[in-house]
């Protein structure tokens, strides 16, 4: 299993590399370069401290015991040279790390801007296929780990890998003897890193899998945790805690284990290579085995200290590369999701200033346009739609709402209601048939301007975080304080907004905090009232909204919606007896249609729904 | 805090301590391997005896193997003890969570909670591990390496004396400088987080208003704060890096000077002076370890307060001391009850509340949305402690009875209920875990669920998603009414529970319900008059008073909200 998984997600993660040096080489080419210019200085300027050891013994020590007045004056000045090298080396390195550190924020806010860009334009397939958890994990998960690699992780592996190569050459040009020897440690100590890192990695990858299921159940009984309490359920909700959380528990523990005991075992390699080589080394200067000064000795003793733990290095940050892959490879994939298209040429114009001045700008053959005034006429022509290829949902629609008709949808959920409304303001793509729009074809109008012209007003209430005023406006920026207002007392909304704290300003989060679901939809109201729009959809607006509210939104609804075409989806049949035109569908078909009296004389499906013998599902 | 979190410890005591312990032992032996490397090369090599240097290279194995297997004990150890300590917080949170009251439940969001029992814990945990490993390892090596260096050479330790707290109070500086960018960053995380959050679930409204560009533009400011802050914190962070290798070269270079003095005086052999390098790249190696991890743990603060403030919580509702456990009728009194959600409100929820309802009798209660219908109900089963007067159930005050009897003998199904992953039966049986199937299906069926329900193809067994996704408003309600049945209460609430079911349907569960359950007292909470106008009495509620109480036809003839509401109904009939 877990090898066929790498198989397919190999070249997904060398593909993701690639594109991720590009995008940094994008971001900034010269921050690139002066990194690795810093990473390369400041590594062999350690290196070459460590060699200055042995030239102390041998060439100033040794020679200066022999003096007899000595002569400080040579090592001094080879001294300050170190001393020089060593500040290029720390300048260096305060480089590399300012500029990765900069460079991987660059390169996160330019990836998160995109994305974000990006999303706005998927299409709502998008969103129904991928969990919301899912998508955020990508901004929050996955982008974190992206910076930590660019950041960290990539400059901390180069500098490993050429310390290591800087201390093996260094190690060589003092005794290549004692380095073959330090080889065999070498292979010894990265067989263990290695184990322990893989070890380690597949454990954390345990731990992330028990944190996501804890997560999933605290989710659900904190969610419901009301329930819990009327219930006096709080045992058995406790007895399920138990169990993911001891299995979290134990999962964190060896992964964390195996992950820091690389540390002591690294630490310690190079203190049994630092004792191996003094006993070694001494042992072949003693027997002229090897050509090996004091100095020699010395400065390999020092040497040995930079040899294993680059070692550990290499091996942790390759982890945590290819963590980071995997997430960069989610995110491209968000980026590489079609966005929705939008071939349409027809746009609309309206007016800030003059209400319900809705224009056609019509084309022209010879290149000219024409105005027409928007009247709203919306038909359906044989259309069938299918979210899932072969799983038709709706079959052979046909609709004809003339311009001002009030249009209501009835049937059991599933039946295809909210499907219809969908297709008219195309957050989906029908399959075949056609909508015209004032007799043009849907997909001949600029998406954005048909969507300014179309209102939907949700079951599902979603506000944003910020005033109620600006949560209103939101239906149309430019719109002014009085028409807020205005907004507001024609959807009843006024009346609770004036009985909050601080009225228009209080500040709601977005999950509408002290609001009460029918508050809630009394702002999606007043928000869709102000957008003033010639084609509205009413999807359930006023469920949570008690009838004797409900009766007076409507008629200041019914005001705002005469003249406008508006589709109507209602739970409450006593919401859509006026309509001119009530199309009662079941699964996916339109099985009735006519108006309240018609209906009811046909003595059907809408009839029995009416005297209560039939109920909606 | 710390002292809350501290008793979360708990079993992982010992673990806890055994880390520190052999920390110290590494560390000790790890400080002595340099001095008796030095006396390796001075007295072995220099001199050429090799007995000396396999003695010596004997001891100094074994140390090194005892000092990995110590190291590598506290490894383990730490490791565990962190996740145990981190499982008990977790631990901790959830059971105190579920001892909440409604008021507490109002004041974290789920979302909130959730985060806390997570990345916070997590945070927690992994400041911990160091605390009682690193924490304890980079103080024990710089103050044995510099004891060390002052035992080989007195004289070239001044070295350290100079520059350690020179580097000392560079690195303060850097940590005081950059703390501060922190705690906003993360404010600005949060404000990203959000922005994401609102859109992804608010995406219809944004594509149905065209805000794609307004949202944008939002984000992008998010964004660009974050950046400018974290370009901000890595210059300064980055210094750490550019101090610490500059202060160990100059600290290198100074023994080289200093100790080729000393050597050709005679005062300091060449192998203390290799002996010094190791000990100066420890003393300084341990600074730096200290400042990254106090930057760590200073930075997991803030998630152990977030912890401390669940743990610390008080529950505004207890179990009370002597409870009384028996609960015998359903006779519900009102005595000049008044309550507010906070206390700083400014208005009152309910005002002045005087109501008695008889046990067995049947009570509907109307009122606009915001007239503090679902609140006045509340109180019965103790959801909410009121603020003045007092609720009585069967004669005793709602304050004097043990919770899980009051409330399995006040059943109330909530306006915004929930089912939970699970089957059908699963989620029933949450009334009542022993009942029989008997039983189940008898509920189901006065609730009216029992026909949808066997239709399904798996009947009671059928698997309900999470969030209960896969049933339709109406049957949620109904399953929801059947849990509630379940319990066999004395007192029955149903708080807008049918608003989804048509009124046929309602009308023969409100049938059901007094047929099978007549000694039950029932409150009902609707908006449609239709399902309260049998009721024995209806409550009229306006702006969290009761307005009037009497009959349908006594109300239709006198109060004029009851009339206006009737009419508006009985018109769209």
């Amino acid at each position: 299993m877990s090898s066929l998984e790498n198989v397919k997600t190999q070249p997904k993660r060398t593909a993701a590399l690639g594109r991720l040096l590009k995008l940094i080489m994008e971001t900034s080419p010269w921050m690139v370069i002066v990194s690795a210019i810093g990473v390369i200085v400041s590594a062999a300027a350690q290196v070459a401290g460590s060699l200055f050891i042995e030239d102390l013994i041998n060439n100033f020590v040794e020679p200066l015991l022999k003096q007899k007045t000595p002569d400080y004056a040579p090592l001094l000045r080879a001294i300050l040279i170190m001393l020089s090298i060593y500040v290029v080396g720390a300048i260096c390195a305060y480089l590399y790390s300012v500029l990765m550190g900069i460079l991987a924020q660059r390169v996160q806010f330019k990836v998160r801007r995109q994305m974000f860009k990006h999303m706005q334009y998927l299409p709502l397939a998008y969103f129904d296929q991928n969990e919301y958890g899912d998508i955020m994990s990508r901004y929050t998960n996955d982008i974190d780990t992206l910076m930590q690699m660019i950041s960290q992780s990539i400059p901390q592996f180069l500098n490993s890998v050429l310390s290591l190569v800087f201390v093996v050459c260094a190690m060589f040009s003092v005794s290549w003897q004692l380095t073959i020897f330090s080889f065999i440690i070498f292979a010894l100590s990265f067989g263990i890193v290695r184990y322990l890192t893989t070890k380690s990695g597949q454990n954390f990858k345990i731990q992330q899998k028990k944190l996501g299921q804890i997560n999933g159940y605290n989710e659900e009984m904190l969610n419901g945790l009301k329930v819990v309490k009327v219930f006096s359920h709080e045992a058995e909700a406790e007895a399920g805690f138990d169990k993911y959380n001891e299995e979290l528990r134990q999962a964190s523990g060896r992964a964390n284990a195996y992950a820091t005991v690389l540390f002591p075992i690294m630490g310690n390699m190079g203190n049994l290579l630092y004792v191996l080589i003094s006993i070694v080394g001494g042992a072949a200067a003693i027997h002229n085995w090897a050509p090996l000064s004091l100095g020699a000795i010395a400065a390999f003793l020092q040497l040995s200290r930079q040899f294993s733990m680059p070692i550990a290095q290499i091996s942790q940050q390759l982890n945590s590369i290819v963590m980071a892959l995997a997430g960069a490879a989610r995110i491209f994939e968000v980026m590489d999701t079609p966005e929705e298209s939008d071939e349409g040429q027809v746009t609309i114009k309206s007016d800030e200033n003059v209400k319900s001045a809705w224009h056609w700008q019509l084309p022209q053959a010879d290149g000219s346009v024409k105005q027409v005034p928007v009247r709203g006429h919306i038909v359906f022509d044989d259309v069938n739609f299918s979210y899932f290829p072969g799983q038709e949902i709706l079959h052979h629609i046909n609709i004809d709402a003339k311009p001002g008709m009030k249009v209501a949808l009835v049937g059991e959920t599933g039946a295809g209601k909210t499907t219809i409304s969908n297709m008219l303001n195309r957050f989906y793509d029908i399959d075949s048939g056609t909508i015209t729009y004032d007799g043009i074809p849907l997909e001949q109008i600029k998406k954005d301007d048909l969507r300014q012209s179309v209102t939907i007003v949700l079951q599902e209430t979603h506000l944003f975080t910020g005033t109620i005023m600006e949560n209103i406006r939101f239906g149309r920026p430019g719109a002014s304080d009085d028409e807020v207002y205005q907004a507001a007392k024609l959807s009843h909304a006024d009346e609770f907004i004036h009985d909050l704290d601080d009225g228009y300003e209080t500040v709601i989060d977005g999950n509408g905090g002290d609001l009460s679901q029918g508050q809630m939809q009394l702002l999606s109201i007043a928000r869709a009232m102000i957008s003033d729009e010639p084609v509205m959809i009413l999807d359930e607006a006023t469920s949570s909204i008690d009838t004797r509210t409900e009766k007076v939104v409507q008629q200041g609804m019914d005001n705002l919606l005469s003249g406008r075409t508006s589709f109507v989806i209602a739970h409450r049949l006593s919401t859509i007896v006026n309509s001119d035109l009530i199309l009662v569908l079941d699964h996916g078909r339109i099985i009735e249609h006519g108006n309240h009296e018609e209906l009811l004389a046909q003595k059907g499906y809408y009839y029995e729904l009416y005297t209560g013998k039939r109920e909606i599902q | 805090m710390i002292k809350t979190l501290k008793r979360s410890i708990r079993q992982y005591k010992k673990l806890s301590w055994a880390s520190p312990l052999l920390v110290i032992f590494e560390v000790l032996i790890e400080m002595l391997i340099p001095y008796l490397v030095g006396m390796m090369i001075d007295q072995g090599i220099n001199k050429g005896n090799m007995s000396f240097i396999w003695q010596l290279g004997g001891v100094l194995l074994v140390m090194t193997i005892l000092s990995l297997l110590s190291g590598a004990g506290a490894s383990i150890t730490s490791a565990h003890a962190a996740a145990g300590f981190a499982a008990n917080l977790r631990h901790d949170m959830f059971y105190h969570t579920q001892d909440y009251a409604f008021e507490n439940i109002d004041k974290f969001s789920s979302a909130s909670l959730v985060t806390r029992m997570t990345t916070d814990v997590t945070n927690v945990q992994n400041s911990y591990q160091m605390l009682i490993r690193i924490a304890v390892r980079a103080p024990m090596m710089l103050i044995l390496a510099v004891t060390m260096s002052v035992i080989v050479s007195p004289k070239l330790s001044l070295v350290f004396v100079v520059l350690v707290p020179i580097f000392a109070i560079i690195l303060v500086g850097i940590i005081m400088a950059a703390n501060p960018i922190f705690p906003k960053i993360f404010r600005g995380y949060d404000r990203l987080n959000r922005t994401v959050r609102e859109n992804v679930r608010g995406i219809r409204e944004v594509k149905t208003y065209v805000q794609e560009q307004a949202q944008i533009k939002q984000f992008n400011k998010a964004a660009q704060y974050i950046y400018k802050l974290f370009a901000k914190a890595m210059e300064i962070i980055s210094m750490q890096i550019f101090a610490v290798m500059l202060v160990l070269n100059i600290s290198n270079l100074l023994i080289c000077w200093f100790g080729t003095h000393l050597i050709v005086g005679g005062e300091l052999t060449t192998g203390q002076l290799v002996s010094m390098f190791s000990y100066s790249n420890s003393v300084l190696f341990a600074l730096n370890i200290l400042a990254m991890i106090s930057t760590q743990i200073i930075m997991s603060m803030s998630s152990g307060r977030r912890i401390a403030a669940v743990i610390d919580e008080e529950p505004a509702i207890k179990n009370p001391v002597k409870p009384v456990t028996d609960l015998n009728n359903g006779d519900i009194v009102f005595d000049h009850v008044s309550f507010k959600y906070e206390e700083g409100d400014k208005h009152y929820a309910l005002k002045d509340i005087n109501l008695h309802i008889k046990s067995g009798e049947t009570i509907g209660i109307i009122g606009e949305t915001g007239s503090s219908k679902s609140t006045l109900v509340s109180m019965i089963p103790r959801l909410y402690d009121v603020d003045g007067g007092a609720v009585r159930v069967a004669g005793h005050n709602v304050k004097s009875y043990d919770l899980r009897t009051l409330r399995d003998n006040v059943a109330m199904v909530l306006q915004k209920n929930v089912l939970f992953s699970g089957t059908i039966k699963s989620n029933l049986l949450w009334g009542n875990e022993n009942a029989t199937d008997e039983e189940v299906i008898q509920a189901a069926k006065t609730a009216h669920a029992d026909g949808f329900v066997s239709e399904m193809k798996d009947g009671y067994d059928t698997v309900v998603e999470q969030g209960g996704n896969n049933v339709s408003g109406g049957q949620k309600q109904r399953l929801t009414i059947a849990r509630a049945l379940l319990k066999k209460p004395k007192i029955l609430i149903l708080d807008d529970s049918t608003s989804a079911v048509d009124t046929a349907t309602e009308r023969q569960i409100r049938e059901a319900l007094r047929k099978d359950m007549p000694e039950t007292t029932k409150i009902i909470i609707s908006q449609r008059i239709v399902s309260i106008k049998d009721a024995d009495r209806i409550v009229v509620m306006n702006h969290g008073r009761i307005e009037d109480i009497g009959t349908h036809d006594e109300l239709i003839k006198r109060n004029d909200l009851y009339s206006t509401i009737a009419k508006f109904q009985e018109e769209s009939r």
